[in-house]
């Protein structure tokens, strides 16, 4: 009993600490509509401010606590109220989550930015002083002060928030807003402002959390944060985002479990290595498989939700045949200058870049495909890349097969657990279909990848010469180049196909309503399959070409942080079109390669270019990219519709 | 055609459906009215597959479709409209109806779509076309649906029913948003659609002028049970409707 506890007991404040942010999760999603799962990174942001103004200006804690928790949380709350959540439409789930993983995204990129690359130590203690010992559990189970106030936050957040939600009026508003803002406004009261209200109430929460969980780390690091989100999201999908102490008590038992596993299981097996740090994705994964309340949590509930205007159609379908040809002629030209200075006068390490720029493109393909087309959102296109660039390099290095055949064999092994995955989700919509693949690229990431047998350990598999035909490490000879080139000019031509044909109209129809679409006979759960596997057969194709330019194939390269970056990246230049994923690939390097010459502080900043593009996807679904192009090509129309009014204007006239 | 069996379903304590038997032959046009909550539309779903039974049986010309999923009953003859739309927004009003088309000739094969053959074909879209001008579509044929108005968008729901010359169509409240010279329009198409293309059809409508201009019999639901059928007059005179719809004793 003595020593079940000495292993349980210290995974209380962990736990403590997952509940936290599963009960803020479950309270933005209650009184916001919004699975924030940037949640982790608001909090971070008053941690950090914190423990700035504390370490670095030498403020007192208490003014460093009201300027980061009263101030900066609800602050920042009010702000992602104010410029993103309020645009996105309540029924489009999938604009909710993209921004919500730009904040995840950009929030942590951006800080060192503004800071300078802070290493900050040591946040102090505003409760309990954490190297006291308060007293003992037993006989020698010392309590300190990191378990007290991670236990007394717990339960003060939790009855505060249960008794807010439940018993005062503005929690009542706050539910009826979330269902629908507008019917609420019928019955004489202020929805933005009752959601505004939630935003602040859920960032001074976040910040809350922050501070209080500084200190129980060495240093205050976003990554910590986001780590913690994982276990807190499944927390909050047991209780189905609806019960705030079910949330709390399943985040204390992951917490309590983990530790107590750690101190049973022999730290060489198996199950300490890969099973233990996988547990709390298989409790996502079993929540989301089990629990009947995820699979309608993208239902629309407002009755007014039909007012939103629909997204504009993408350019290229609206513009005017003129204008077309001249697009079309405009496309081919650069194309070939492109090609013909690939290979004459660019420079080896501007080759370098845009040959990795084309394979991102590929795989940032399978996002259009899966995102863009079928409205289906997948965390684990990473995942999926690494698939099969482990499966061609341990082909290689067994079999010694060439390593474009093994790669074409693992895009063939990514698109089966795509469809697998598919398989798995088939009861899940939106939210809970992405929060699924998050969990599979979670499990890949700490189970998977990292063994041996898969990639050679934590160094990874790196690529040999003689793998590969056509000398295709060679920087000035090309053949790369050439072989990216004819796998991205056949996979855009794919799914440019795919896209106008049968198969792409019921995807679409799927996008549109998935209700609808079964109504007339599409085979909805054959279509999601479809979609998935052919993704999947992109991004490995995407994986195994990026495997070859970076010659190393390390766990690292393919992790899920990846997956969420490349949904920003694709989103922010425009997801519906294939030149919104060639555009993103190229984007992405050359903003990249751009930063290696902005000074070091700034370096950061291409995920935060991104993740602020992404940003305006709220208000316009269709990206960036997609709609800088439909306002020029109203302005090239614009024109052509002038020149052609002028001498037709007096035949017009003439008529009686 | 569809027949019925004590077909039931509870959700919670609230019984909605208890015990329903429901015929319709085929070419036969039967209303389904009743008031709020009667459980109208809950036997829709139960019929459509969108909701499952507790307890009955539906049958298709014979057949026991209870257990198939709603696509594969819509691939069987079964054509629906929504009360609340269920549009594709971004899709143009010519490819909802070959979407439709599409699904019933089994026409879609990634093969022939990365071949480039994947445009519909010259006898598809005639036959879409047709539909098209017979519901007052044609001039808006490539606009896509997003930017029409909600009577237009009916009208295109029911264009993509009927495209697939289904057996059956079970229309839900069609009328529902739309003024009263809509909804005359709507009930003379409905109406000459259903004589037209000789299917049966199961019309739930709470404007009972509506259910007058296009059914055959009515059948009138009243908390979850079946209350009283026949002809419209014969119905409407019925002392169990008057106190369903006006608590009369």
């Amino acid at each position: 009993m003595e020593q079940l506890l000495g292993f349980a007991v210290p995974g209380v404040p962990y736990g403590c600490a997952y509940a936290v942010f599963a009960v803020g999760l479950v309270l933005t999603y209650q009184t916001t509509g919004v699975f924030n799962v940037g949640y982790g990174a608001q909090a971070y942001v008053s941690a950090f401010v914190f423990a700035w103004l504390v370490e670095d200006h030498a403020w007192p804690v208490w003014a460093a606590f009201v300027c980061a928790v009263v101030i900066v949380g609800p602050g920042l709350g009010l702000a992602l109220d104010r410029f993103l959540f309020r645009r996105i439409p309540s029924s489009n789930t999938t604009a909710k989550i993209v921004t919500g993983l730009s904040l995840l995204v950009g929030i942590p990129a951006l800080l060192p930015v503004v800071f300078g690359n802070q290493n900050l130590v040591g946040a102090p203690s505003i409760v309990f002083n954490p190297d006291t010992v308060y007293f003992h559990l037993g006989a020698d189970v010392p309590v300190n002060g990191i378990y007290l106030s991670a236990v007394l936050l717990t339960v003060v957040m939790l009855v505060v928030l249960v008794l807010l939600l439940r018993t005062t009026r503005l929690g009542l508003e706050m539910r009826a807003a979330v269902e629908s803002p507008r019917l609420l406004e019928l019955e004489g009261v202020n929805a933005r402002r009752v959601t505004a209200t939630a935003w602040a109430v859920c960032g001074l929460m976040a910040g809350l959390a922050g501070v209080l969980l500084a200190p129980t780390e060495v240093t205050v690091q976003a990554q910590d944060y986001v780590t913690l989100m994982v276990a807190a999201i499944a927390a909050a999908a047991i209780a189905a985002l609806r019960s705030m102490p079910v949330a709390a008590v399943v985040a204390v038992l992951i917490g309590v479990v983990s530790l107590t596993a750690q101190g049973y299981l022999p730290t060489s097996s198996f199950w300490y290595s890969a099973a233990l740090p996988a547990f709390p994705f298989l409790v996502l994964v079993g929540a989301l498989l089990f629990v009947p309340g995820l699979r309608h949590l993208d239902e629309a509930k407002d009755p007014l939700s039909s007012v939103d205007p629909p997204p504009p159609p993408p350019a290229a379908r609206a513009r005017r045949r003129e204008v077309d040809r001249l697009v079309r002629t405009g496309f081919f030209v650069l194309l070939f200058a492109f090609v013909a200075s690939m290979l004459t006068w660019m420079p080896p390490t501007w080759e370098t870049v845009m040959n990795q720029g084309m394979a991102y493109s590929v795989v940032f393909l399978s996002v259009t495909l899966l995102t863009g087309t079928a409205g289906q959102l997948s965390l684990a296109q990473a995942t999926l890349a690494g698939i099969a660039a482990f499966t061609a390099g341990q082909l290689a290095h067994h079999l010694g097969l060439d390593f474009l055949l093994g790669g074409a064999l693992g895009a063939v092994a990514a698109s089966l657990v795509a469809g697998l995955l598919a398989i798995a989700s088939l009861r899940l919509r939106g939210l809970g279909l992405a929060l699924m693949t998050l969990a599979a690229a979670l499990l890949f990431d700490v189970a998977i990848f990292p063994a041996q047998a898969v990639s050679g350990g934590t160094g990874g598999i790196t690529l040999k010469p003689g793998w590969l035909p056509l000398n295709l490490f060679a920087p000035n000879g090309h053949a790369y180049f050439l072989v990216v080139l004819l796998v991205l000019v056949l996979c855009t031509g794919g799914v440019a196909l795919v896209q106008r044909g049968t198969v792409g109209r019921f995807l679409t129809a799927m996008r549109g309503s998935e209700l609808g679409a079964a109504g007339v006979g599409v085979n909805l759960p054959w279509q999601r399959v479809l979609a998935f596997t052919l993704s999947g057969a992109l991004a490995g194709m995407g994986g195994a070409l990026l495997a070859i330019q970076q010659t190393v194939i390390a766990p690292g390269e393919f992790n899920y942080q990846l997956s969420l970056a490349f949904v920003v990246i694709v989103v922010t230049t425009g997801v519906g079109t294939v030149e919104g994923a060639i555009q993103a690939g190229i984007g992405l390097v050359v903003v990249q390669q751009l930063m290696q010459y902005a000074p070091q502080r700034l370096q950061g900043l291409t995920f935060v270019l991104f993740a602020l593009g992404a940003l305006a996807y709220a208000a316009h679904p269709e990206g960036i990219v997609e709609l800088e192009k439909r306002r020029w090509t109203e302005r090239a129309e614009r024109v052509l519709t002038r020149r052609r009014r002028a001498p037709a204007t007096p035949a017009v006239t003439g008529r009686p | 055609m569809l027949a019925v069996r004590g077909l039931t379903k509870q959700f919670g304590a609230t019984l909605a459906v208890a015990g329903v038997d429901l015929d319709v032959a085929a070419g036969e046009s039967v209303g389904l009215v009743g008031p709020n909550g009667a459980g109208k539309t809950t036997l829709f779903n139960c019929v459509f597959g969108q909701v499952r039974p507790d307890a009955g049986t539906v049958e298709l010309d014979g057949h026991d479709i209870g257990r198939l999923p709603t696509w594969r009953r819509a691939r069987l003859g079964i054509g629906r409209t929504y009360q609340r739309l269920e549009v594709f927004p971004e899709l143009a009003v010519r490819d909802h109806l070959v979407v439709a088309l599409r699904v019933h000739h089994r026409g879609a094969r990634l093969w022939r779509d990365l071949l480039g053959l994947g445009a519909p074909t010259r006898e598809e879209l005639a036959e879409v076309d047709s539909v098209l001008d017979a519901v007052g579509l044609s001039d808006r044929a490539d606009v896509p649906v997003a930017a029409l108005g909600l009577g237009a968008c009916r009208l295109v729901e029911l264009a993509r029913a009927v495209v697939t010359k289904p057996r059956l169509l079970l229309a839900d409240e069609p009328s529902s948003g739309l003024d009263e010279h809509e909804t005359g329009e709507l009930a003379r198409l409905l109406r000459s659609l259903q004589l037209a293309r000789g299917m049966g059809m199961l019309l739930v409508e709470h404007d009972l002028a509506m259910v007058e201009a296009v059914v055959d019999r009515v059948v009138v639901m009243d908390l979850g049970r079946v209350v009283a059928s026949g002809s419209f007059h014969e119905v409407m005179g019925a002392r169990a409707v008057r106190r369903a719809y006006l608590g009369a004793p």
